[in-house]
């Protein structure tokens, strides 16, 4: 089931391993994946490349999951990516506001603001 | 590329394999499209609708015919024991394995935009579901009406998640069903949306999104009690 993927010598998990020098896990459990990114700062000379791409994408809102398919990074590392911008204060993070643990529903007027955008398209 | 049923490849790697954790490239559908649009910097708010559906169904071409960027492809990493584990060490260990998904976006407002997520309605994928789609407003399930029964594990775990779902049956050929047989064959109760669309054309993906909003306000009407639930007068 691999047939489509671009397969070089760069991927794989070793890859990966190097973007985020060795960790697994998020510093914080901050991201959604339509959490909106916004740069707060230019990358500097000698920042390592992915962050300093996520700073030039975030110039505008971007959200991580479109900085995953820029970077063509899983999110789970884009997130790794972005902790360590987040903690440096070289983002700013626009959390979602509908983002419920339980099965309730945004309210009725959030709703109807989501319907009339779609009836714009 | 079949123009209907143009689904980005469920890849499932094993990123123990050599070279398969690779990242699949950008689905390049249309060319008209710029693949990058920045969103407004007022952009403050963002959703997420989730498309499901068996491969092949059409989930891409829906989320691209109403995307205002050409759909995006991307994965995230899991890890193979772990489903419905939470597992970020998933990440560069050998017994992960890679979901592919795409996604489109559509700018509501000033301030808010809507991500749509296509994504395969198996059972392998489900384990993305607490980690990706969690906070989604709801959920499009896209059938094939020559092959209804690829759906019924997709309509079982909406269900169970409590996500609320419209079913759109996407038509290849003339119906040779009505409606009404599609819902019995699918086990629909009755207050769950079903229409037909097209999902190659953007009015037809635009109702249906509408459709599923509408459905969610009159739940969330009924929730709260808010006497002003009627989606007819906002068309």
């Amino acid at each position: 089931m691999t047939g489509r993927r671009r397969l070089g010598p760069d991927d794989g998990p070793d890859r990966l391993y190097t973007v985020t020098g060795g960790r697994s896990r998020p510093a914080t459990d901050a991201f959604d994946v339509v959490t909106l990114i916004v740069a707060e700062s230019a990358p500097v000379p000698g920042m390592q490349s992915e962050h300093a791409r996520i700073l030039r994408l975030a110039e505008h809102p971007i959200a991580v999951v479109e900085l995953s398919a820029e970077l063509e990074l899983p999110v789970s590392v884009i997130k790794i990516l972005l902790g360590d911008l987040l903690e440096a204060g070289r983002i700013t993070a626009r959390h979602p506001r509908f983002a419920p643990r339980t099965n309730r529903l945004p309210d009725v007027d959030t709703l109807k603001q989501v319907l009339h955008g779609l009836q714009r398209l | 590329m079949d123009s209907n049923g143009s689904d980005a490849p469920g890849a499932f790697g094993t990123a123990g394999a050599p070279g398969a954790a690779g990242v699949p490239g950008t689905a390049v559908l249309e060319a008209a499209r710029p693949a990058r649009t920045p969103l407004r910097s007022t952009t403050d708010n963002a959703w997420k609708i989730v498309v499901v559906g068996g491969f092949g169904v059409g989930k891409t071409t829906l989320v691209g015919a109403v995307s205002e960027i050409r759909p995006l492809t991307t994965e995230e990493v899991m890890t193979k024991a772990g489903v419905g584990v939470d597992d970020p060490s998933a990440v560069a260990d050998k017994r992960s394995t890679t979901v592919a998904f795409d996604f489109g976006r559509i700018t509501l407002s000033a301030e808010s935009v809507l991500y749509l997520f296509g994504a395969p309605g198996q059972e392998r994928f489900w384990f993305l579901w607490d980690r990706l789609f969690s906070g989604a407003l709801g959920a499009v399930v896209l059938v094939d009406p020559r092959r209804l029964e690829d759906s019924f594990y997709a309509i079982d775990r909406l269900e169970h998640h409590g996500m609320p779902f419209v079913v759109a049956r996407n038509n290849f050929e003339p119906p040779r069903h009505t409606l009404e047989q599609v819902r019995e064959a699918l086990d629909l109760s009755p207050e769950v949306p079903l229409l037909d669309c097209d999902a190659r054309a953007k009015e037809s993906g635009k109702q249906v999104l509408i459709t599923l909003v509408r459905h969610l306000t009159e739940l969330a009407a009924a929730q709260y009690g808010s006497a002003d639930a009627d989606g007819e007068n906002l068309s």
